[in-house]
């Protein structure tokens, strides 16, 4: 059934800046303080008290537009949206409506199939975040905490160009990999510091027009997305085949049951009653500083992922795989700067084999790498002047990683140095063959398989020490009667 | 006697140790004792606070400290929010809200050395030109206490006429100030918006809201506005701009001083009220200044244009008020609509609740443009009209008022024509220029006032025409009968 549905998703993420302090006022905006301990007069809606805009996250947000490669509004305006809630202590959320300061921009996703293909955004906005009521442990009482209100939230919203679920995942893993590159934004999911709303609806392949969408609020972590829009993807089409209409509405995810639940109807949206605020003038940019904030932005992920895959003449998965956060590719051209650039690939296949997996097993970020990249570039080294196998070089990466001593130090300590003197290799073969005589006749007789097993034998006498390359030559001539 | 001295004869007798603050501080706490169970021009008199903040204003001038405010007494118009002294900006809503931190008007003139003697009643949230919808009973006007003092500063007003302070915080957000002042016979100034911080002063229509002063004359009320005025990085509609010295610009001849009037102000102007204006016209005349006639076809969309605006700004102001964190909170509610219905239905007055409700209609989806919109351009328009009338004109003068103070109770059921009180005053909120009513004679034995509109940051040239006024007429001089 589902060939004959197309989906339509867009999305609106919700960044929280990593500003300081908060985007009207001078709190701190750290998160996990007790209730109410980062919350000034300001951020409580105190009578007569003023917003002053913060610069910082003005800046955070120029370098996302640039970061996308969309237009800086020269002015922009912030706007009250207006409704009830006790956590939203002005009774308005100061945001932006009309003139966004971010305008149109876009980003690539590579597919499954290796393709890329644009996303577009349409704007994104500065707004600030509210606070949070709290129901647990209080009896006929709600608790509210007004430390996160007041915290910078940049809105990123997307055009409507994602046909499926991994798109779209793939769309929100490159912008959250932009906010990261940029370090205008934590990207903590758990802590909510990066969510998104997901807005989707279907419509029979072919079909022009879009069909009713239904937003689902909040999703906080990658997988919530892609379950929550396969759940509402099925529900919509089900609905539909089965004679129904799908209604515009507010959804939300549970991720317990796996499921999406409508909070409330097009009809019983609010009237947000959006108008400027005039407590705070039109936010003015001028070209300096747009040119000043470009000339301090780091280099792309894209653009990173370019150079490593034309200086290093790496494939664009490892170029893209090393370069999607900056600490991983700081880390790698910090091996290949030791190493040298003509074994970056060797570098590249032991950042993402053995170090990945190594990290991952103990859960560790890069920046906590048990094994630095000065040390791997030595480790790398003793393969490259065959000091060691590429074999042996992962029993040595091990002893490294748990002991945290150098890999020469290892090599000497447990005698794992390759053996590349001829005489001495000769000598093992000679012994092997000798103690062999069966299989030594049975392979001149044609049995070329039994190659192996001389290899093996001879490695096993010298604890696979014997250098490979050197070891397959001497064999080869002595099976055949060699000297 | 104290009270009929200008503020720079007290600064003198302060300076010369013929008197103390505590003691000047006295006479004027001794006043209000005396006169406001009746004029009800204060809410919350402060007696034990002012003598402190008097007696280390006497220790700050024995340490070496001079300066014009020195331990010189003031009311605060309660809508400025003062560190540990309830402010409750008229309203039931804010009975019990003691502010906890000063606001920048009030933080300024106590680091001159003002003395604050307590807050001043007013409309309620500054909604209303008659104090009449101030939950603190209305104010009456001392020249004749069977009428309204105009509002909404009415008790800031009604105290400097009465000399109960020697001057007196306002603000005004469509005449708030002036109207007042021009019923109460004293000298009242509006300053350019942005001039003055509204940091601490609780919002009514934030773009049209502007903090000033009321005094008996032009001269005193340059030295507090040169005390009051300047930049406030927590204010973001504040202008960095350098104050000028006010009081030194007072005494500029007005040879040559070219004075709009406004076709618009004098059409249809009562007669005795144009008698009046002429009058004062005449004056200016008398000291060089000369006239041109001047038309904003604009400005009678003033009114209209005002009641979208400020309702608007006020539906979304006043939301803060949800009984949550501050105010008044309803007994016992059913559950979180109950008590966000409850306590704003009964803590706020039947003209809040108005201008609530109208400004949450204009901005309504389907009439936001029809209304909103629509009196953005108009405000633009007049704005425009203005901007091109000061390329010709120094300042504008006109009528304050249509009429002397009226009845109370005469029209507080009947808010437009209460609202049409405004109709002079409210242009210049609109263009947020500075404007100034200057006491120019009586109808009926009641002040009536000349307003003086100028460009914007040209405070300095209006107090310079005012003073020169002053020192050629008496009117300003003059006090209430049994205030003496």
């Amino acid at each position: 059934m589902m060939q004959d549905w197309e989906v339509v998703i867009g999305l609106e993420i919700h960044a929280q800046l990593a500003t300081k302090s908060k985007i009207f006022s001078g709190a701190a905006t750290t998160y996990g303080a007790p209730p109410n301990s980062q919350a000034c007069l300001v951020d409580l809606a105190y009578p007569g008290v003023l917003p002053v805009l913060n610069a910082e996250a003005v800046r955070m947000a120029v370098k996302f537009g640039l970061g996308i490669g969309a237009k800086i509004a020269n002015r922009s305006i912030f706007a009250r949206k207006n409704y009830f809630y006790p956590d939203l202590p002005k009774g308005y959320q100061i945001s932006q409506y009309e003139e966004p300061v971010v305008g149109r921009g876009s980003l690539q996703i590579v597919l499954d199939d290796g393709t890329t293909k644009t996303i577009g955004v349409t704007r994104a906005h500065l707004e600030e975040d509210a606070g949070k009521s709290l129901h647990e442990g209080l009896a006929n009482a709600s608790g509210i905490d007004l430390n996160r209100a007041g915290t910078p939230l940049l809105e990123i919203v997307s055009e409507p160009d994602m046909r499926s679920a991994k798109e779209a995942v793939a769309y929100m893993k490159k912008i959250h990999t932009l906010v990261r590159y940029l370090e205008i934004c934590d990207g903590n999911m758990q802590e909510g510091s990066f969510r998104c709303d997901a807005n989707v609806s279907v419509r029979p392949r072919g079909q022009e027009k879009f069909g009713t969408r239904a937003e689902i609020k909040n999703l906080n972590s990658f997988r919530f997305v892609e379950k929550a829009i396969h759940y509402e993807v099925a529900r919509q089409i089900e609905l539909i085949e089965s004679g129904g209409r799908v209604v515009q509405e507010t959804r939300l995810y549970d991720s317990d049951k796996d499921e999406t639940r409508s909070m409330r109807s097009k009809e019983e949206a609010n009237d947000y009653r959006y108008f400027p605020d005039p407590d705070l003038l039109p936010l003015e940019i001028d070209a300096a500083f747009i040119d000043s904030v470009r000339a301090s932005l780091p280099e792309l992920p894209d653009e990173k992922a370019a150079r490593f895959a034309a200086e290093f003449r790496l494939s664009p998965y490892d170029a893209g795989v090393l370069s999607a956060s900056r600490e991983l590719g700081a880390y790698f051209e910090s091996v290949v700067s030791l190493a040298g650039a003509e074994h970056a690939k060797l570098a590249a296949n032991w950042v993402m084999g053995e170090l990945a997996s190594a990290l991952n097993r103990d859960n560790l970020e890069i920046g906590e790498s048990r094994v630095a990249p000065k040390a791997l570039a030595g480790l790398l080294a003793r393969i490259v002047d065959e000091t060691i196998s590429g074999k042996i070089a992962k029993e040595v990466f091990e002893a490294m990683w748990s002991e945290g001593l150098g890999a020469d130090e290892i090599i000497d300590a447990k005698g794992l140095r390759q053996i590349t003197d001829a005489g001495a290799i000769g000598a093992v073969i000679d012994a092997v063959i000798a103690a062999n005589p069966r299989q030594l006749a049975d392979y001149r007789a044609g049995k070329d398989k039994l190659f192996g097993f001389f290899v093996g034998q001879v490695m096993k006498a010298t604890q696979g020490k014997a250098n490979p390359v050197q070891l397959n030559e001497l064999l080869k001539a002595k099976l055949s009667g060699g000297p | 006697m104290l009270h009929t001295r200008t503020i720079g004869e007290l600064a003198d007798s302060l300076e010369r140790r013929e008197i103390s603050s505590v003691e000047l501080t006295r006479h004027f706490l001794a006043r209000i004792e005396r006169f406001d169970p009746s004029l009800n021009a204060l809410i919350t008199p402060t007696p034990e606070r002012a003598l402190a903040e008097a007696a280390v204003a006497d220790q700050r001038r024995s340490a070496g400290e001079r300066g014009p405010l020195l331990g010189i007494p003031l009311i605060h118009k309660d809508i400025f929010c003062t560190d540990g002294v309830r402010t409750s900006c008229g309203s039931r809503m804010l009975d019990n809200f003691v502010a906890p931190y000063d606001a920048t008007v009030v933080a300024r003139l106590k680091a001159a050395g003002a003395v604050m003697m307590g807050k001043a009643n007013m409309d309620e949230f500054a909604m209303g030109s008659s104090n009449e919808t101030s939950h603190y009973g209305a104010v009456k006007n001392p020249w004749d206490e069977a009428k309204v003092p105009g509002g909404s500063s009415g008790g800031s007003a009604a105290a400097v006429a009465a000399r109960l302070a020697p001057f007196a915080t306002g603000t005004d957000t469509g005449g708030s100030i002036r109207q007042p002042a021009a019923l109460t016979g004293v000298t009242g100034i509006k300053p350019t918006y942005g001039r003055v911080s509204r940091y601490g002063m609780i919002a009514f229509a934030s773009s049209l809201d502007q903090a000033g002063v009321f005094a008996p004359s032009a001269a005193d009320a340059a030295i507090v506005m040169r005390a009051m005025s300047g930049f406030d990085p927590r204010d973001s509609t504040s202008v960095d701009k350098p104050v000028p010295d006010y009081p030194a610009e007072l005494n500029a001849p007005l040879k040559g001083l070219k004075i709009g009037l406004l076709k618009e102000f004098f059409d249809g102007l009562e007669g005795r009220n144009g008698a009046l204006i002429g009058a004062a016209l005449d004056v200016f005349r008398s000291l060089g200044a000369q006239t041109a006639d001047v038309s904003l076809p604009s400005l009678p969309l003033s009114v209209p244009t005002y009641y979208v605006v400020a309702p608007a700004e006020c539906s979304s102001n006043l939301s803060r008020f949800d009984g949550v964190r501050f105010g008044y909170r309803c007994e016992r509610p059913s559950d979180l609509l109950d008590m966000y219905k409850r306590s704003r239905g009964e803590g706020f007055g039947a003209e809040v609740k108005r201008r609530i409700m109208t400004g949450t209609y204009v901005l309504s989806a389907g009439y936001f443009d029809a209304y909103y919109l629509k009196a953005q351009k108009a405000r633009q328009l007049i704005t425009d009209e203005f901007r091109a009338a000061f390329e010709r004109v120094d300042l504008l003068l006109g009528p304050t008022t249509p009429t002397p103070a009226f009845g109370i109770g005469a029209k507080i059921d009947d808010p437009v024509t209460m609202y049409l009180n405004d109709i002079y005053t409210i242009g210049a909120n609109l263009a947020g220029l500075p404007a100034l009513s200057a006491p120019c004679g009586f109808i009926d034995d009641l002040p009536m006032g000349v307003q003086l509109i100028g460009p914007h940051f040209a405070e300095a040239r209006l107090l310079n025409a005012a003073h020169r006024f002053q020192l050629a007429t008496d009117w300003h001089t003059r006090i209430p009968r049994g205030y003496a």
